[in-house]
């Protein structure tokens, strides 16, 4: 169990004995309105099943029902549809913005095409992932939750880019001494995961919902094993085990062990902050700049009416996987960590990108 | 037998599942989207699948994926009224067909055409769908065999097949689609995310060209500008002359094309990560080199359209492979499909296989029922809609403007798409005119990034296994599956290059002066000469060395001609001028006026926003060039405008808005 699961819990009582009624006279009604969701991805990806899943049911939470669609509006990395909604979109309670940590990313690098400001927006829902890295079966025996035995072997990894999600694998693995060598230029994790089922690749990495659906079963026909996960966040802000793989170690846990790498210092708090923003924090659901009070508290409670259901947790479990949803204050504070990023932090990524991968984010 | 005894109680369960009133209720609800969405280019498979979504929530299974099957079966099918109608590449899948497809239409045998098209998509949907009923069991080895340098060289086969369609002169066939190549690299580069011929100044640049707009471009703009300029029908005479039973006939009659080019779908649809981009050009290659007599081939021959037909919605079928078993869509179309299925409670994987096989014969069953019920429909509709092939084109023009406007809107919805379509479009038209091959530029185009990602891939990976032993690298590249394909790709370039000059697949043309075609040529080698210039200029090895060996191919051969037509006489094919003779030089319209109606309605758009642009555009056009009196005039504008209006709002579309929607806030549709 889960300590975000408990939170959520008790915050499900709290609403339930009380919230019906304070709820219903402070939100503000949409019944016969068109809720848009503006999704800065396209048809295809992840964000997009991740809204269509949340669609319908936040429509039939929100007061009035009204239908909420999604709208795709892909382009830049998702930086076009994120910069539309900081200057078009209007704080009329209709509109909502789903993010996701490709949005972040740029952000926090200093993409020259970001022209958005997270500050500016009202948090109203979100959710978290984690991840796994995994090997095959020769490698792992080998490894023993130290790194150093694995430093002579070459590694290669399928990588959708450095300044993506992949940032936060490929400087773990850094960070443990592993000569990994990324193969840039493949399409979505899937392919990476094919990658590694034809010995192409010999280190992987995948977010905890498709390692559930595609490397458990390679797990279990004893071609793939699993070396870590990148962990999750406690109520503190520390890192402990992914509540989804209890039995999995965390890259903390054998970054301790390995030598030459810290759990401390600059390269750690980057790796961190990155984390965060990467998978605890991946994807949320954000109100325009200007918002009234009134109007984010109606989508709060929406979506604590979402998460309340009885069948929530079975129908999100194959969905979302067993990912941490989020509203009110723990949203909000998830949002500070995933993009209050420290400068120092942001300046060491920048720099490694460049030195190590020969990447500039230039004007 | 053990195939057997595992497949065929399963395969009667999912029979018994489809072959219920209500599920073929929701088959042919299905296949009607489908088809409704699907004859408009551009928006295809995603539009129709992504409208249906919500309601498939909650729905029970098996009717929600009769639903999503079938819209998703008769998009390759629906696409070719499109392409051989009017000589729009509806989407990929339909590329080839435009060759000798439009060309039929031309001729007046655009029901014969349609109707051959239909019945080999239909034969290729039920064989795909019967070699996949066992192939699945036992795919997965088979699919895992083919790793990146065996993707390669399908990429590299594929490109071969502009050795064919390369026209007279072999030269040119190379630089346009060493062309075709660059503009796929325009943007940032998938690897190390440099920009290539782009600025973070110009956001539209670094996403680079959908393929939505660069098909619309170099094919349909020509073609509508070439035919307005002619005021008269598409069909030469105006009427019909073949109908829909010849088409069938020219099928049977050329069954065994059609079982090999189901065979090349299937394989090609089967090999995740290659999408179907490829089949239609290798299956359009291969229908070429088999065929005996080749020369009416890209002038309307009928085997031109049954090949590619029956390869694509065999590679639907072939498609499910990776992604049923893998999880892994081959297109956008089947990932929003994967998502369908999340929500009806099955995920995509190799525990689908395992656990629900009733449930993937279903829906490889469902896919070759809709099959049958998509293109029976399409058969019986093609006599009447052919009948749009008589229409005076003037009066056809200005909706099709509308259409492809809005369609290529929708890739980007930023006002670049229009300028983008319009550029284009303008390449497409001077690379007509001067007859370099507009198939091999888009062969080109299509696989760029593929060709680039893998080669870039396969070489960093086979440098790592050389690294561990020699062995391991030689095993790596020189597979038995690449040594095949490479030995294909070899037969196929001799054979094409001995064929080439026969087969031209956009008719002949008159040669004239020299001047034209020699400026254009200086404009082609000055672009090449400063894509040279700024991939030189990228730091990254792997960002540059792609568009920096295209672009130098392709100088070398631009400077080869510079010598031919120094040389040659002005009767040389090098120097084929569409303007000097022929049909376009005797038009009663001029080019550029022609033109510069299609440009109307982009300024228009970019001032007032789409709707109120399009308003004034049919006005004055059905006026002004179709000299209509005012009563018919209103009634086809408000026809059109009420119908683009009706499709954007099923669909929650947006149109351009222009200059004027900064400064006023006006309601939907005028937004």
């Amino acid at each position: 169990m889960s300590l975000y699961n408990i939170t959520r819990r008790v915050a499900c009582a709290i609403i339930a004995a009380v919230g019906l009624t304070t709820a219903a006279q402070a939100d503000m009604d949409l019944s016969g309105e068109t809720v848009t969701w503006v999704i800065p991805f396209s048809e295809s990806g992840g964000s997009a099943k991740w809204a269509n899943f949340y669609a319908p049911l936040l429509g039939e939470a929100l007061p009035g029902e009204p239908t909420v669609v999604v709208k795709f509006m892909p382009g830049a990395g998702s930086t076009k549809g994120a910069n539309w909604f900081q200057k078009e979109a209007k704080a009329d309670g209709m509109t909502i913005f789903g993010s996701s940590g490709s949005t972040q990313f740029p952000y926090l690098l200093g993409d020259p095409r970001v022209r958005y400001e997270y500050g500016d927006w009202n948090v109203v829902l979100a959710s978290g992932t984690g991840g796994v890295a995994y090997l095959p079966p020769d490698l792992a025996e080998k490894f023993d939750g130290d790194a150093s035995t694995l430093k002579d072997v070459d590694f290669i990894y399928g990588s959708q880019g450095a300044t993506r999600l992949d940032l936060v694998p490929l400087l773990a693995w850094e960070m443990l001494g592993l000569n990994v060598e990324p193969v840039f230029g493949i399409k979505g994790r899937g392919d990476g995961r094919l990658m590694f089922e034809r010995g192409e690749a010999n280190i992987d990495y995948q977010t905890s919902s498709s390692y559930l659906k595609g490397v458990t079963p390679l797990v279990e026909e004893g071609k793939a094993v699993p070396m870590m996960t990148w962990g999750a966040l406690d109520e503190d802000g520390d890192i402990v085990r992914d509540p989804t793989f209890p039995d999995i170690r965390t890259f903390k846990e054998v970054c301790d062990v390995t030598e030459g790498c810290e759990t401390k210092g600059e390269k750690w708090e980057a790796w961190k902050a990155f984390f965060i923003a990467g998978f605890p924090a991946q994807k949320m659901v954000f109100l325009p700049k200007g918002a009234t009070e009134e109007m984010i508290e109606t989508y709060s409670n929406a979506f604590k009416r979402v998460h309340e259901r009885d069948d929530f947790a079975e129908i999100s479990k194959k969905r979302l996987g067993v990912y941490p949803q989020m509203t009110g204050e723990q949203a909000a504070a998830t949002l500070k960590l995933g993009t209050e990023v420290p400068q120092e932090a942001k300046d060491f990524v920048v720099g490694w990108l460049e030195e190590r991968y020969g990447v500039t984010l230039k004007k | 037998m053990d195939l057997l005894a595992t497949a065929l109680p399963a395969l009667g369960e999912a029979f018994a599942l489809i072959l219920q009133p209500k599920q073929i209720v929701f088959l042919i609800m299905g296949v009607l989207l489908g088809l409704s969405v699907g004859v408009f280019p551009g928006l295809g498979g995603i539009a129709g699948l992504s409208l249906v979504l919500p309601f498939v929530f909650g729905m029970e299974p098996v009717s929600g994926l009769a639903l999503m099957v079938g819209l998703i079966a008769v998009i390759p099918t629906s696409d070719t009224f499109a392409s051989v109608l009017m000589g729009i590449p509806g989407s990929s899948a339909s590329q080839a067909t435009v060759l000798d497809g439009f060309p039929l239409a031309k001729k007046g045998q655009a029901a014969r055409a349609l109707s051959a098209a239909f019945i080999s998509s239909l034969f290729g949907g039920l064989f795909g769908a019967t070699i996949l009923t066992f192939f699945i069991l036992i795919a997965r080895p088979l699919v895992l065999a083919f790793g990146i340098p065996e993707m390669l060289m399908i990429t590299i086969l594929g490109l071969s097949m502009v050795a064919i369609l390369a026209g007279r002169v072999a030269l040119k066939g190379v630089v346009a689609a060493c062309l075709g190549l660059l503009l796929g690299t325009i943007g940032e580069a998938a690897a190390g995310g440099s920009l290539r011929m782009s600025t973070y100044d110009v956001p539209y640049l670094v996403d680079g060209f959908k393929l939505v707009i660069v098909g619309l471009g170099i094919f349909a703009i020509p073609e509508i500008v070439a035919l307005l300029r002619q005021d008269r029908a598409i069909s030469r005479d105006a009427s019909l002359g073949a109908g829909w039973f010849d088409g069938i006939r020219d099928w049977w009659a050329n069954i065994w094309l059609s079982i090999r080019c189901s065979i090349i779908g299937v394989i090609v649809g089967v090999i995740p990560g290659l999408g179907g981009s490829v089949v239609d050009w290798i299956a359009y290659g291969h229908t070429v080199q088999s065929s005996k007599n080749r020369e009416s081939f890209g002038s309307g021959d009928i085997r031109g359209v049954i090949g590619p037909e029956s390869s694509n919605n065999a590679k639907e079928g072939g498609g499910l492979v990776p992604t049923l078993i893998f999880g892994i869509p081959g297109s956008g179309s089947m990932a929003v499909f994967i998502g369908g299925m999340a929500l009806l409670g099955y995920d995509a994987g190799p525990q689908l296989i395992t656990n629900n096989l009733d449930i993937t014969y279903t829906i490889v069953w469902s896919l070759a029922l809709a099959n049958v019920v998509g293109a029976g429909l399409c058969i019986a509709l093609s006599n009447p809609i052919a009948k749009l092939t008589t229409i005076r084109f003037t009066l056809l023009a200005p909706f099709l403007f509308m259409m492809i406007a809005f369609a290529a809107f929708q890739s980007r919805q930023s006002l670049g798409d229009l300028l983008a379509l319009f550029g284009i479009g303008l390449i497409g038209i001077l690379l007509r005119r001067f007859d370099w091959s507009r198939p091999a530029f888009l062969i080109g185009f299509v696989l760029s990034s593929q060709a680039e990602d893998f080669s870039n891939m396969a070489n960093q990976i086979a440098r790592s296994k050389f690294r561990r032993s020699f062995e391991d690298g030689i095993d790596y590249i020189a597979s038995p599956i690449s040594l095949v394909l490479l030995a294909i790709i070899v037969i196929s370039v001799v054979i094409g290059i001995r064929q080439a000059k026969q087969i031209l697949p956009e008719g002949s043309v008159e040669t004239g002066k020299k001047r034209a075609p020699l400026i254009f040529l200086l404009c082609i080698t000055a672009y090449l000469c400063v894509t040279w210039y700024d991939a030189y200029s990228i730091n990254l090895l792997s960002d540059k060395i792609f568009p920096m060996t295209i672009s130098s191919v392709a100088i070398v051969a631009c400077v080869l001609l510079l010598f031919q037509m120094m040389r040659a006489d002005e009767g040389s094919p090098l120097f084929a001028d569409r303007e000097s003779g022929g049909e376009d030089a005797t038009a009663p319209h001029g080019l550029w006026s022609t033109l510069s109606w299609f440009a109307l309605l982009l300024v228009l758009s970019a001032l007032l926003g789409f709707i109120l642009a399009l308003a004034i555009f049919l006005v004055t056009f059905l006026r002004i060039r179709a000299g209509l009196e005012w009563k018919r005039i209103l009634f086809l504008s408000a026809l059109g405008i009420g119908f683009i209006c009706m499709m954007a709002g099923v669909l929650n579309r947006d149109f351009p808005p222009g200059l004027l929607q900064e400064y006023v806030e006006l309601p939907w549709p005028l937004r």
